[in-house]
């Protein structure tokens, strides 16, 4: 077998080399003198295409490429926790250490640290059956997250050696199985597995939790199911990094896998000194223990941006075998879409619209399509959500990237320019948002939450959409002509946007709000709407009706209520009571 | 043997067109690397090879081929990418779009060359810019406020004046600590007037920095291959000065949209496929090239803070150009043709402009505690002041209700006053917060729901 190809053309990430008849299509190469990664993503008679995930500059036709013999592929570990990643699974921290600052060429194939020990606790005995996904070791991965070593799909058999519980490093092998045809399989720490293929599951489950994110505008208006799909679109400056942020931070996954995928390098700098300080309302750790990051930032090269959102989706994956919710937040998967149009571009392909290549839809359906909730192929429960933002050109929402990505997501959170100017956030719009998952995880909410909460959605929902078209008289001939009732709707939705759906992400109890106070504050908002609106029934003008005093502190619920203390929220309604009961008195 | 090897010399090119040569039977050619060639006047040019295949290789000439035939020159392949020497000897030089001196001050002896295509930034080796830059504007600095390490665009329009703005914030520019370490200025301009770089020129001058600066020159009618390679050359030398030599550099960089247009002139003779406008599909990533290599290194002791300018044609944000350059930087700083057409200078329309980092670099211990809650109220009652002109237009201003017509006040005082401030006008970042409070008080205080009740009770002025 000839496993040599030779360089006979360049053309930024893009090369091609002749006498690669013996190579296989999606196989990892290693390019020329310096040793470029990269991946084999055309053959043709011998000549073999190849993007490459480096710096090109410097490569000479002549050269050679080299077979690794197998797909490109990530090692799955310990390890992987608290760590940050480029596109290809190799460390940051260790390039760093390999050559400080800026990020060289050729350094070769890095990943999972071999040296380190891991306190191993071996689960199985000789003579047990093993069978593919099955669970036969535990490690302290960090204080949050156990790591459940499992067996790799395809692969079962009989328990022949096992090494005691102790400290081992990844490379060790701990268990040894013998197949029906007494192939013998070394499990180790870690398995290998390619990218582009979906990790194997039992089954597929229907969607019935939420992804509670703390967010009002989403747990409440527009929910994130878990192991379901959503997009986040918006211009620049909008918000949705800062969105990604927030998610990542407080959502109740277990895990967090967060891409960023062409993004600015600064972001992912504030991530790594932000995470390790901030702490998780539900077990009091730092959410960095449960977290994973990849980045490709907008420099990096643009083959190793393409292979960063499969990277990220396959380690998501790989924890969601162990039984754990995992959600995946891509930051921008626009990014992703723009270097296939890149790489396609330099392949000569025929362009479908914008220059994009026609088979991006499909691409995005693969990618959206691994979430999901799932019986793992040990038996347990787990779920990958997706949540992919999107940046249209132009902040256009009916370019290809968005138009596409509507069809394969369930959760739209259309993120606005308008309100985005208006340092509304998160600058969610609620009439072009939508959440596919309201109706299947209603009964979630009636039994964990409260049984009207639904209604309540619906009810405050409306008067949103009633202000909107009362908004447009109002543009064209004021306010002062509405009747009360409609300045009411007025008053009441402006209560909800600033006092409700604006969330400050920096103020240390409104940037995560359970959602028992969310309830309860939207509840409240109800009630004074519902005393109010009774008030102008019996005839009490709309100047009498909107108290200053009270509407404000309605208003500023979000800041003046603890989360862990709603008695206020209590008192407040009684206070509500007693104003109309008194203000209804002086107008009979 | 190697490279004491005698180059080979290649007499015949196969084809030239527009910036474009192509040879063949061309043998050891590597990505990326500069060519010589000489002209039949003796004359030497530099290209640049872009594309290889087989024993062909496609290269862009910098200084362009007018003159050439493709049977009168004789090209050299040196094997080497392109390099610039560089020391702290360029300060206060001028150099063209490749990097050489034209201000007849001699070559630069360094013992260091320096490859322009930068290597990424590692994100972990970055620090997360903390430390704000007082421009002495109030709009900036209360309202988009620059962080040193920031990449932070001026997105223009033909005409607004921008470049009046970019002189005023280097002469202005202070960091707040007291430091020693020494500050510097990179200027590239790419694909400028003359009058605008001699514009520059003059300022830098009068503000007494000149012997600060380093600038790269490509004027209009220079050669647009030269033009692609002064931001790289220019932030070359930046990364020199700030990581090696520990100096804060700030780059203003004049203007993109000539640099974007000229990347665009090479993809179409290259026979790329397009993507938005003409633009090669590859524009957001080499755009992201310049942009990332703004910052702040662990370990090390400088900071790169980049100001690009950008001229939105036609005055749309939405054209790839400031809509790639926005989905990169930092935020942004937008001028606005109506308020300049109303004599307010600089016209920086604040509801679009945004900067990123600044809410990790204000507040109590970096500027003032309110600073926050101001810059959050200014941006909500100024876009509501937005709809309440939309409703004067319609229903005239006296029949609006009370409150909005003290919104219309605002309006006005915020935009003649707070806004607008001479060229010559230097404020401090107390004194612009101060201000915002003081034109805040024509709203009644109800109307600020952006502010907490403590920062109102304690800022708000009484009387």
């Amino acid at each position: 077998m000839n496993r040599e190809g030779l360089i006979n053309m360049v053309n930024g990430p893009v090369v091609q080399a002749a006498n690669m008849s013996d190579f296989q299509i999606r196989e990892m190469v290693m390019v020329g003198e310096k040793k470029l990664l990269g991946e084999v993503i055309g053959l043709e008679g011998d000549i073999g295409t190849i993007q490459v995930y480096e710096e090109t500059e410097g490569l000479k036709t002549g050269e050679k490429v080299l077979s690794t013999g197998k797909p490109l592929s990530v090692k799955l570990g310990p390890g992987l926790i608290g760590n940050i990643f480029d596109g290809i699974e190799r460390p940051l921290s260790k390039i760093n250490e390999i050559s400080e600052g800026f990020i060289p060429e050729g350094i070769g194939l890095l990943s999972l640290d071999t040296e380190k020990k891991w306190e191993v606790k071996l689960l199985v005995k000789e003579g047990d059956k093993l069978k593919e996904g099955q669970i036969f070791g535990e490690v302290e991965e960090t204080s949050l997250i156990t790591h459940k070593l499992i067996v790799p799909p395809g692969i079962s058999g009989r328990v022949v050696r096992v090494k005691d519980s102790g400290s081992y490093s990844i490379e060790e092998t701990l268990v040894e199985l013998q197949d029906e045809k007494n192939n013998t399989h070394e499990l180790k720490m870690y398995q290998e597995w390619g990218v582009r293929m979906p990790r194997p599951v039992q089954e597929r489950l229907p969607i019935s939790r939420p992804l509670v994110t703390g967010q009002r505008v989403l747990d409440i208006f527009f929910p994130i199911a878990k192991g379901g799909t959503s997009a986040i679109p918006g211009g620049f400056g909008t918000g949705k990094t800062m969105t990604q942020h927030q998610l990542a931070k407080w959502s109740d996954a277990d895990i967090i896998v967060y891409i960023g995928c062409g993004e600015r390098g600064n972001e992912m700098t504030d991530v790594l000194e932000e995470f390790p300080k901030l702490v998780d309302p539900k077990t009091n750790k730092p959410i960095m223990e449960r977290t994973i990051l990849i980045a490709n930032t907008s420099n990096m090269p643009v083959a190793a941006r393409e292979a960063s959102i499969y990277t990220g989706i396959t380690i998501a994956e790989y924890y969601r075998d162990m039984g754990y919710d995992v959600a995946i937040m891509a930051d921008s998967t626009s990014r992703w879409a723009e270097a296939l149009r890149e790489i396609s571009g330099r392949l000569e392909e025929m362009p479908a619209e914008e220059g994009y290549p026609a088979y991006l839809p499909s691409r995005l359906a693969e990618f959206y399509e691994r979430a999901g909730c799932v019986t793992t192929l040990a038996g347990g429960e787990a779920s990958v959500t997706i949540i992919g933002a999107v940046s249209p050109a132009g902040g256009d929402f009916s370019e290809p990237v968005t138009e596409n990505t509507k069809r394969y997501v369930n959760a739209f959170l259309a993120l606005d320019r308008k309100l985005a100017y208006a340092r509304h956030y998160p600058a969610i719009n609620w009439l072009s948002s939508y959440s596919g998952y309201v109706k299947v995880l209603g009964n979630w909410y009636r039994e964990n939450v409260r049984e009207d909460i639904m209604d309540l959605r619906a009810r405050m929902l409306a008067i949103l959409q009633e202000e909107d078209k009362l908004q447009e008289i109002v543009q064209l001939v004021g306010e002062d002509v509405l009747p009360d009732d409609q300045r009411l709707i007025i008053e009441i939705a402006r209560v909800l946007k600033v006092g409700f759906l604006q969330q400050n992400a920096f103020h240390e109890s409104d940037t995560y709000v359970p959602l028992e106070k969310q309830y309860e504050m939207l509840k409240c908002i109800e009630f004074l709407y519902d005393k109010a609106h009774a008030a102008i029934r019996k005839g009490v003008p709309i100047s009498a009706v909107r108290d200053q005093n009270l509407f404000g502190e309605v208003t500023g619920m979000k800041y003046t209520i603890p989360n862990d203390d709603l008695s206020g929220i209590q008192r407040l309604k009684e206070k509500i009571e007693a104003y109309y009961d008194e203000l209804l008195k002086k107008y009979q | 043997m190697g490279c004491d090897r005698l180059r080979k010399e290649y007499l015949l090119l196969d084809k030239v067109e527009g910036p474009l040569i192509l040879l063949s039977g061309v043998e050891d050619v590597s990505y990326g690397e500069i060519i010589d060639i000489t002209m039949e006047d003796g004359q030497s040019r530099k290209g640049k090879v872009i594309k290889i295949e087989q024993d062909k290789a496609v290269a862009q000439v910098f200084e362009g081929t007018s003159g050439m035939s493709t049977h009168n020159v004789s090209v050299q392949f040196t094997g080497k990418p392109f390099e610039i020497s560089l020391s702290k000897g360029i300060l206060g030089r001028t150099f063209n779009g490749i990097g050489m001196p034209i201000d007849g001050g001699g070559e630069i002896y360094s013992g260091k060359v320096y490859n322009v295509t930068g290597r990424p930034m590692n994100p972990v080796a970055r620090q997360y810019p903390r430390n704000y830059i007082q421009t002495g504007i109030s709009s900036i600095d209360c309202l988009a406020t620059l962080i040193r390490g920031q990449k932070l665009p001026i997105f223009s329009g033909n005409g607004l004046p921008h470049n009046e703005l970019a002189a005023q914030i280097v002469k202005q520019a202070k960091i707040q600590e007291s430091e020693d370490q020494e500050f510097g200025i990179v200027f590239a301009a790419i694909g400028v007037k003359h009058d605008d770089a001699d514009f520059f020129r003059k300022n830098f001058e009068e503000s007494g920095v000149l012997e600060r600066v380093v600038m790269f020159i490509n004027l209009a009618n220079d050669p647009i291959v030269e033009r692609i390679m002064t931001p790289q050359c220019a932030l070359t030398a930046a990364e020199y000065l700030a990581f090696e030599e520990g100096m804060h550099i700030l780059v203003i960089m004049t203007d993109i949209t000539s640099y974007c247009e000229a990347l665009r002139e090479i993809s179409s003779a290259r026979e790329e496929v397009p993507s938005r406008k003409g633009y090669p599909g590859y524009l957001y990533s080499d755009l992201a090239s310049l942009y990332e290599r703004a910052g702040v290194m662990k370990n090390r002791k400088g900071s790169i803070t980049l100001l690009p300018i950008l001229t939105m044609p036609s005055d749309d944000i939405t054209h790839p150009v400031p809509d790639l350059t926005g989905y990169i930087t930092e935020g942004q700083i937008v001028l606005d043709r109506e308020l300049y057409q109303k004599n307010i200078y600089p016209p920086v329309n604040i509801l679009p402009s945004l900067s990123r980092l600044m809410k990790d670099g204000i507040g109590e211990g970096y500027t003032r505690e309110d600073h926050q809650d101001v810059s959050n109220q200014l941006f909500a009652s100024y876009s509501k002041v937005q709809d309440v002109r939309a409703l004067a237009q319609i229903i005239g201003e006296d029949e609006l209700s009370p409150v909005d017509q003290k919104y219309m006040e605002f309006g006005r005082v915020f935009e003649e006053r707070f806004v607008g401030q001479s060229f010559e006008e230097d404020r401090d970042m107390i004194e612009t917060l101060d201000l915002a409070w003081e034109i805040l008080s024509i709203l009644p205080p109800e109307e600020l729901d952006r502010v907490s009740p403590t920062i109102l009770e304690k800022y708000f002025p009484k009387g």
